[in-house]
């Protein structure tokens, strides 16, 4: 006997949700789904009428469902909002490339401009260069920090108030554990917290209007919806250390299937002892960007490449900051050790 | 890396040198290593027991919280790491012992055989083995079978206000030069020999425990309950015998995993208080956990070495799978981790001991805000955007709404229109409304069972989710049924009284408490 959808209780039951259970058919999950974002953006307040937001645009399953749910929710709720995609290009050929060409191909069906970033013009480099240089072992280092900040260069160039980014439920859990691993309580602290604060002139407001939204059912939604995505893992091997924490997630999902709102909870209520030592935010001699260190993360990481000494960012090297700032050149035990760290 | 993980009794393996030879000890460099630990760190069998004891005094010691004289109930499982536990305490309180501990010492032993299913022939055998090690110690020893939830009383989920200890830094030296005092003046042997308890558990209280656990539909849920009553019988015991202090023997690979589920059972609000050093939650009780500078393995090897007796009890996740339950998960998660990665236990260590508690342990706070299960301050207010919310708007969504409610979205060929004025009013009310309107929604559209969501008010979140899991709360103890009636009552009473006519419009009104547990409504400006 077909099951009837226990919301509506006319039409027959298509999918059951991952997140409570409710069987549901294809219409009401799409309605949940799209109220439940709109009530996450609505209580906590992300935006504000007539903000120019950028959509983080990867052309993956994520990024596509959030552009479709904001530009539905936008008409729908009268947001005053004015949209745009904005993308990054990192250079990996086979993967970036044609995913990026989904993103063009979305920026017509939602009517939406779309701007892209790349690393080349931004740094110089591409990743298939970088991978070139220093192997597929620490890759993953390089994509992440170089890819914040051209996020925040390419908001910049679009002159938009917030970045919206299509992290979820999942990812959010996944960064709680993460951290835990790491023992990084920084992050821990802020991990959960669904939109940075305004940090400074070079950082725009992030925000995660899919934070509570499981993967489940944003495959689901894009999968009924029969949006357009990208959905290939990138050539550069995943970060090993992550993969673990991820298959744990999906366990922890497969034992019990409110564990990831359950950890994400558990994030929002851990609070950091007092005079537990924490980083203080300043910002990047060099190029103005935010950093707990006198030079930001991407450029010790570009100092690093342009040297042909990848390691220096990669290990802490905090001491050779200085030498960085005033361009001298490292001393010849410093290059040594730092080459010798890379077997 | 050698590895130990569940085969504890393996032979010990030869620490060798490259070329072939015996390794030195690196402490002494003298005599022939036997043990390694971690790293290259090779030590000697005297030096590894003068670690492990150095460790556990130095541990005491830096936290300061256990005073000269004072009661201390050890919980002794019967595990590696409690009996462990009580070895470094009988090493610390013999006579030649350098830095003697000066605490008197009780031992508890709760029988969980009953929660597990296993028959009262079995349960009487590791009781009897138990027994052996506990009398050889000469220390006083209670044997409490689990079933004793069902009689406790409703105290034992309150937080009663702690002994007055004095609190500045100097207090603990001064107390340890008192009774240092004191003892010189009488140096008569304290011989009053407490008495020494077994409890049989009975047969009908046996089957009630066992409806309560079979109720759980989940072995995360079961594994929860016990270590939840577990919990209360452990204080009780210590309360009804006077005991101020219950060691716990957490080691610190059980309490990385503990770290971990906790978290992915919602219990990160609470990992201060479950997994550091010391736990005050209830007040006049004090749980502490000496063993969390030990690593399992290290606990194994200095068992095996130094022939320290441990009983093996099967548990409720004995011979299930990886994927049985949340703690079983995580527990091979870490294990698995560790492995690869040696430095995995310590790091998630570490960062348990970066993190407290998000509201103060005061025990003169409200105990209507203290959960009813866990005793730990309840993390569900309604603060806007949340998990919680989240969740609960989630569940408000999927339910059978019905195509006449109004205020609801109306499904019109296929598409979706809202006709939806209380959503609209979310965004131009400034999200005030908003918030109202949603715990007014979840309340209403809630159809579970009256008592279960009664219940629910006075839970954490983490707590609410173990009773989400059970089929009937009625199985649960009566002192945790009877203090859910009373605290319904209060929070009606004080609802009544906050919407009593006393107030003008304009007005400032407060609500003060008057010990007694009864409120007033006063009217500040009237006075």
């Amino acid at each position: 006997m077909p099951v009837q959808c226990s919301c509506c209780g006319e039409k027959r039951a298509m999918l059951k949700r991952p997140k409570t259970g409710h069987s549901v058919c294809k219409d009401c999950f799409f309605w949940a789904f799209e109220e439940e974002v709109h009530e996450t953006i609505v209580s906590a307040k992300l935006f504000r009428h007539g903000e120019r937001v950028g959509i983080a645009a990867s052309g993956g399953k994520d990024s596509t469902v959030l552009a479709h749910v904001m530009k539905v929710l936008n008409e729908r709720y009268g947001y005053g909002l004015e949209l745009m995609l904005l993308s990054v290009d990192e250079g990996i050929t086979g993967y970036r490339d044609d995913s990026l060409e989904t993103v063009k191909r979305n920026q017509q069906q939602y009517e939406l401009p779309l701007k892209i970033v790349s690393y080349e013009e931004l740094y110089g480099w591409t990743m298939d260069a970088i991978v070139k240089q220093v192997g597929l072992k620490n890759n993953c280092t390089f994509c992440g920090v170089f890819r914040r900040q051209a996020l925040d260069r390419g908001a910049i160039m679009l002159k938009v108030d917030k970045i919206c980014t299509g992290h979820n439920a999942d990812d959010v859990a996944e960064t709680v554990l993460m951290n835990v691993l790491r023992g990084d309580v920084a992050r821990l602290r802020r991990c959960t917290a669904i939109s940075t604060a305004s940090e400074g002139e070079a950082v725009v407001p992030r925000c995660k209007p899919l934070k509570y939204a499981y993967e489940k059912e944003i495959v689901l939604y894009a999968y009924f919806k029969k949006l357009d995505y990208f959905s290939t893992e990138c050539i550069y091997s995943p970060n090993a250390y992550r993969g673990h924490a991820r298959t744990f997630i999906k366990d922890l999902e497969s034992v019990r299937a409110s564990s990831i709102v359950d950890i994400i909870h558990s994030g929002e209520n851990l609070s950091v002892r007092e005079g537990v030592k924490m980083p203080v935010q300043g910002t990047c001699n060099r190029c103005g960007y935010i950093s707990s260190q006198a030079l930001c993360k991407a450029c010790v990481l570009l100092e690093g490449l342009n040297r042909g000494l990848p390691r220096l960012g990669i290990s802490k090297h905090h001491r050779l900051h200085g030498k960085i700032l005033a361009r001298q050149p490292l001393t010849e035990k410093e290059e040594r050790k730092l080459r010798s760290e890379n077997s | 890396m050698c590895e130990i993980n569940e085969d504890f009794h393996d032979r010990l393996e030869c620490v060798q040198d490259v070329e072939g030879g015996l390794k030195k000890c690196v402490k002494c460099k003298e005599a022939n290593a036997s043990v390694v630990i971690k790293g290259g760190d090779a030590h000697c069998r005297a030096c590894f027991k003068e670690n492990f004891t150095h460790k556990f005094r130095a541990t005491l010691g830096k936290n300061r919280v256990i005073f000269p004289g004072e009661k201390v109930l050890l919980a002794v499982s019967g595990g590696p790491s409690s009996c462990s536990m009580l070895r470094q305490v009988q090493e610390g309180l013999s006579q030649n012992a350098h830095k003697k501990l000066r605490f008197l010492p009780g031992i508890v032993y709760i029988d969980e055989g009953g929660a597990v299913f296993r028959s009262s022939e079995e349960r009487q055998k590791t009781v009897a083995q138990l027994q052996a090690i506990f009398k050889a110690t000469g220390y006083p020893f209670h044997i409490v079978p689990l079933e004793q939830v069902l009689d406790l009383p409703s105290s034992t989920i309150l937080t009663a206000p702690s002994a007055s200890q004095p609190a500045h830094t100097g207090a603990y030296k001064t107390a340890v030069d008192q009774f240092i005092q004191h003892e010189i003046s009488s140096s008569a042997a304290r011989e009053v020999q407490e008495e020494t308890d077994v409890y049989e558990s009975q047969e009908p209280h046996t089957q009630a425990l066992q409806k309560l656990i079979g109720s759980a539909k989940t072995l995360t849920a079961k594994q929860d309950l016990v270590n939840t009553l577990r919990q209360h019988v452990l204080v009780h015991t210590a309360r009804s015998k006077g005991y101020s202090k219950v060691m716990l023997g957490d080691s610190c690979t059980r309490l990385a995993v503990k770290l971990l589920s906790n978290i992915s059972t919602g219990r990160g609000a609470h990992l201060a208080q479950d997994t550091g050093f010391s736990d005050t939650r209830h007040g006049d009780v004090i749980l502490v956990r000496p063993m969390r500078d030990y690593s399992a393995k290290e606990i194994a090897y200095y068992n095996h070495v130094f022939a320290v007796p441990s009983v093996f009890i099967p548990g409720l996740d004995t011979k299930n799978a990886d994927k049985a339950s949340i703690h079983r998960l995580t527990e091979s998660f870490v294990n698995k981790l560790q492995a690869d990665f040696p430095s995995t236990v310590s790091t998630i260590y570490r960062t348990s001991e970066k993190l407290q508690t998000v509201c103060g342990s005061s025990s003169t706070a409200d105990p209507c805000d203290r959960c009813l299960l866990c005793v730990c301050a309840l993390d569900t207010a309604d603060d806007g955007v949340s998990a919680l919310q989240a969740t609960l708007t989630s569940e408000k969504l999927s339910k059978f709404r019905g195509n006449t409610r109004p205020g609801m979205p109306v499904l019109i060929s296929g598409e979706l229109r809202q006709s939806a004025p209380t959503v609209r009013d979310c965004r131009s009310g400034e999200g005030e409304n908003c918030g109202q309107a949603q715990v007014g929604g979840s309340c209403c559209s809630s159809d579970m069972k009256p008592e279960k969501t009664d219940l629910k008010s006075t839970l954490c979140y983490s707590c609410q989710l173990i009773v989400k899991d059970l089929s009937s709360v009625e199985c649960l103890p009566q002192y945790i049924l009877s203090e859910a009636m009373r605290r319904q009552r209060r929070s009606l009473m004080r609802k009544e009284i906050t919407f009593a006519p006393v107030s003008n419009v304009g007005q400032e009104k407060t609500l003060v408490t008057v010990p007694g547990s009864e409120l007033w409504a006063v009217d500040q400006t009237s006075h």
